[in-house]
């Protein structure tokens, strides 16, 4: 896995609550069997109309944020499905972070598993950061996960928590499956102790 | 001793590393696999040089993309028969046992699982699917997991997880009639919201889930994932055992008897704290209808669609118009007055036995309203022919309703059943997310009573003044 330290870029605002995983990428997409093509789908019936055209007044259609690499949107963020196609498609577009004040059980564990970095921040620090994406031109914030600190060219500053393990292995770049392996006399022996 | 919960005592259970400041490592008893979520798992096996640890404990069926109809015919869908074929092969490659959809066991993963009693009390059960959840009905903790998990369980049997907090959801009394379980979990949401779970491993207890059918339960923890909660779990009893006695995977004679008797001592301890605890009483339940975009926007069928001016929070209000927009709706109007187009009864939330019998006494001897498409979707092929065996197929073809065959159909529009742009449903599913039955579609969450009803009348109706 990629290890994610910091990371430093534009703030694309998606003012919304409750964004389920079947609007960050509907399931008519999940039929592909590889792990590509999901960053154009991404948002993708709410970004294009009916002939494929963009939607000229969707955020990822307007010029002024085309580029951006943290995605800040609205509480239960990723809320819904299972889906791991949902982190794929957020990443796959170029984002690097999500920012929310929650997310959905899943989805939040989905996006550790692939580098991408889910940070909670309360509805007030959401609100700055939407704000100032929304009125600024290129309004770029540093996400450093190794401070667990956010922070932009214009004095805002805010810390935030992640879950330490999860931390660990992002920094590190540490995929699951290698660290279990190393556990395998551990489950050897519950199986034993549970056959 | 300790008083414990159950979710504490079957986690307990299934620690195989504990360790300060990380994630237990927990043992997975049953890996449950379908075709959507494991595609890119098995290219990680291969690519890795790795192999399923525990094949006898995977299971695998088609179910999201299959056709509920003319499967003798070539798929139309080339990308989705290129999905199955994908799974087909990776099953005989790695050795695993799979219902594909000519087999008579094929069926919702989540209504299978239970059916064939590959669920039982006590177990840890995954499954790329977040509504996995279903499983805790048998007693068992059950969750969803993104296809990296998928790919971590089929090549340890092991997930790491960072312990919930509990809570407890108890609901006392008695359901008024018409009420049913599709009723009390959406009533749950619109009380505690799609976040009000989130973090937490839910025990549903009380006289209204003791007294629940099993296909009832199994309702009531599948949508549990609406209110955020990876799980949510009823604590096994004699109706559970009765349910499962004598089930293809479950065992037998005296191993049945020893299995009984460790199953008995999982519900909850007297004196076991929840961290949260939620208390409603029966009363407060009603024939519910669902009138957004998210589960928890639900309403009494004898209610009113709210209107944005309704919200004190201006976020809310913005949502909300949207929510309406999309939907069709003014705001203010009466659930009653809603009109439906397309009827779906089916989904992992609501396509068992029990469900084809509420809808078909309620359709029994009339006739689906001519503007109305009905959509009549078993959750297996055992379910499909205990329906035929007590001639609910019958009923429901009379009545000019469709009656398919087993799989996920319209619940999510990634087969060939799908509302079309502006296309209006009552459904039995679980999300009425936008887009959710097809791109444009607008759906609302019922109970199979309800949807049939809906599909008569061809607006909402209450269904206590059914006759």
């Amino acid at each position: 896995m990629e290890a994610f330290k910091k990371h430093t870029g534009k703030v694309v605002p998606y003012d919304m609550p409750n964004v389920d995983t079947d609007q960050i990428i509907p399931a008519r997409f999940l039929k592909k069997i590889d792990r590509v093509g999901f960053g154009e789908l991404l948002f993708n019936d709410v970004r294009y109309n009916a002939d494929g055209s963009p939607k000229k007044d969707f955020v990822l259609n307007q010029p002024k944020y085309a580029g951006g690499s943290v995605l800040v949107s609205g509480p239960q963020f990723g809320i819904g499905s299972s889906r791991e196609h949902a982190p794929w498609a957020i990443q796959q577009y170029g984002f690097k972070v999500v920012i929310a004040p929650s997310f959905g059980d899943i989805f939040r564990s989905n996006c550790f598993q692939n580098s991408l970095l889910p940070v909670q921040l309360s509805e007030r620090d959401v609100q700055t950061l939407i704000q100032r994406a929304q009125e600024l031109t290129d309004y770029e914030i540093t996400v450093d996960l190794e401070a667990q600190e956010i922070h932009d060219s214009a004095g805002f500053s805010v810390k935030f928590e992640v879950d330490p393990y999860r931390r660990d292995c992002l920094l590190r770049g540490l995929d699951d499956i290698g660290l279990t392996l190393e556990k395998t006399s551990a489950i050897d022996a519950y199986e034993k102790a549970h056959a | 001793m300790v008083p414990k919960t159950m979710f504490e005592k079957i986690w307990d259970s299934h620690v195989v590393s504990d360790e300060p400041g990380k994630p237990s490592l927990l043992y997975v008893d049953l890996h449950l696999v379908h075709e959507i979520t494991s595609a890119q798992a098995f290219d990680g096996l291969r690519m890795n040089r790795r192999t399923v640890r525990r094949t006898d404990k995977t299971v695998v069926v088609a179910d999201h993309n299959v056709p509920t109809k003319d499967r003798d015919k070539p798929l139309e869908d080339e990308i989705a028969k290129a999905q199955l074929d994908a799974l087909a092969k990776n099953t005989s490659e790695f050795g695993l046992k799979y219902f594909d959809m000519f087999s008579k066991k094929q069926g919702i993963v989540h209504v299978i699982g239970p059916e064939q009693g590959w669920t039982r009390p006590g177990m840890i059960i995954v499954c790329g699917d977040s509504h996995t959840s279903t499983h805790g009905a048998m007693g068992s903790m059950a969750f969803g997991i993104g296809t990296s998990e998928v790919e971590h369980v089929l090549a340890t049997q092991c997930i790491w997880q960072a312990k919930p907090r509990t809570m407890e959801i108890r609901v006392e009394g008695t359901l008024a009639a018409g009420v049913t379980p599709k009723d009390v979990a959406l009533g749950i949401i619109g009380k505690i919201g799609t976040s009000g779970g989130i973090g937490h491993a839910i025990e549903y207890t009380g006289s209204v889930f003791r007294d629940m059918s099993m296909e009832g339960r199994m309702t009531v923890c599948n949508l549990s994932i609406e209110a955020g909660a990876r799980t949510g779990m009823v604590a096994p009893d004699e109706k559970t055992f009765e349910y499962l006695k004598g089930r293809e995977q479950c065992p037998k004679g005296a191993e049945w008897d020893k299995a009984v008797e460790r199953w008995k001592k999982l519900p909850t301890d007297k004196g076991a704290r929840f961290d949260k605890v939620i208390e409603i009483p029966a009363s407060e339940f009603v024939p519910f209808v669902t009138w957004g975009t998210n589960p928890a926007q639900v309403a009494p069928v004898t209610g009113r669609v709210p209107k944005p001016e309704d919200y004190a929070n201006a976020q809310d209000r913005l949502a909300v118009e949207k929510t309406l927009k999309y939907m069709g709706l003014q705001g203010g109007e009466r659930i009653q007055d809603i009109r439906i187009d397309t009827v779906f009864v089916g989904s992992c939330t609501n396509s068992r036995i029990e469900d084809m019998r509420a809808a078909a006494k309620v359709v029994k001897g009339r006739k689906v309203a001519p503007t109305v498409r009905a959509l009549i979707v078993p959750g297996s092929w055992q379910v499909k022919q205990q329906a035929e065996a007590e001639g609910l197929d019958r009923i429901f073809l009379e009545a000019g309703m469709e009656w398919r065959d087993a799989g996920c159909s319209m619940c999510l529009a990634m087969n060939p059943d799908r509302l079309a742009p502006g296309e209006r449903s009552a459904s039995t599913s679980n999300r009425n997310f936008e887009g959710r039955q097809g791109p444009g579609g607008r759906t609302h969450l019922v109970s199979p009573a309800m949807a049939a009803a809906a599909a008569i009348a061809g607006h909402f109706v209450d269904i206590r003044d059914w006759k």
